[in-house]
């Protein structure tokens, strides 16, 4: 199944990349200090593989309204009529 | 003497139990002899607007250093250092007592630069402003002291996610040294009524202190590059301080 579902949501924040794909292992989550977004506090997100050092990190800032529409567009993904069928036959993922 | 020279760079010396950690130096070029400050991040980590502060004590006539607090959660570039830090939570990534070494080991390192005058203060922001009341108790080769909107100063309960904290006022009767805070009446930790309780405390036990509160401000006022700064009060804030250090580290009146 090739579902062709995409959603955009507008958001506001900052980000710190890597040059490449790399392996997640943990997600943290915070709302605390932003380092670079420019909010008092935001909804920091790090997809990270502690195994590799601190540096195998993909950092997110986002503000608390963006990370909201995040949430919701996540859910409706998931909750598309497509996404329910092959989740219920694959149930491992 | 050309006025505002002065040299900022990265360097490393001797932290808790010997470790060499990094910090960010900045000192004024001049052949006076100038104190030192040891200045204390907040949470975000040595971020470009520590730096920045570490560069203005510099300009005005200081010799600072900024222990990167963080450090022994690297190699790596400071932000994500810190969000490593971060992650484990304030006692696991930045335990008292290693702050505590740290903060004596940049303290005797500004005191060995040749142009020392032998004062050393330390300045905290956010948990460095709890550190910095810490370190008044706990580093008694400190001369002065600044914190700045220090939290969990009191016993704090705990929260989803965080562990609930003992606070250092139990460390108060150790206080050997001149404190300065600065607090916005809008924070929400530390709240006014627990400004108020720290302040009973320090004055209950003799402790010489004064605490400056702010209207119209919250948490973080200083910092220029966040929607919490203001004006106002950040620049009255910045000549507190330098009144306070230049009394106690300087022997100005």
């Amino acid at each position: 199944m090739c579902t062709w579902l995409s959603q955009r949501v507008e958001a506001h924040g900052a980000a710190r990349g890597v040059p490449d794909w790399m392996k997640i292992t943990a997600i943290n989550v915070m709302y605390d200090h932003p380092v670079s977004a420019p909010y008092d506090h935001a909804l920091l997100l790090d997809f990270i593989d502690p195994s590799q050092g601190v540096g195998a990190r993909v950092g997110i800032e986002l503000s608390a309204t963006s990370a909201r529409e995040l949430v919701r567009a996540i859910e409706a993904a998931l909750s598309s009529p497509e996404a329910t069928s092959d989740l219920q036959q694959q149930a491992h993922i | 003497m050309l006025k505002d020279a002065l040299l900022a760079e990265f360097v490393g010396f001797p932290g808790h139990r010997s470790d060499v950690i990094e910090g960010y130096l900045a000192r004024p070029v001049s052949e006076s002899s100038v104190p030192g400050m040891v200045l204390l991040h907040h949470a975000p980590g040595l971020d470009p607007w520590s730096r920045e502060v570490v560069r203005r004590f510099a300009t005005e006539g200081y010799a600072c250093v900024a222990p990167h607090l963080y450090h022994r959660r690297g190699p790596g570039h400071w932000a994500d250092v810190a969000a490593a830090g971060r992650a484990a939570g304030l006692a696991a990534s930045m335990p008292n007592e290693q702050v505590m070494g740290d903060i004596a080991g940049a303290a005797a390192y500004l005191r060995a630069q040749p142009s020392s005058n032998g004062k050393v203060g330390v300045i905290g922001f956010c948990s460095g402003g709890r550190q910095a009341f810490l370190a008044a108790c706990d580093v008694p080769t400190l001369d002065a002291a600044v914190d700045c909107w220090g939290g969990s100063v009191l016993p704090q309960p705990a929260a989803e996610g965080r562990p609930a904290s003992v606070g250092v006022i139990g460390r108060a009767p150790d206080m050997s040294m001149p404190l300065l805070g600065l607090f916005g009446n809008d924070d929400s930790n530390p709240d006014r009524a627990q400004v108020d309780e720290i302040g009973r405390v320090l004055t209950e036990l003799g402790k010489e202190h004064e605490f400056v509160r702010y209207d119209g401000a919250g948490h973080a006022f200083f910092v220029t590059d966040k929607p919490v700064y203001r004006l106002e009060q950040a620049l009255d804030g910045w000549q507190q301080v330098f009144r306070f250090l230049d009394r106690t580290l300087k022997g100005a009146e």
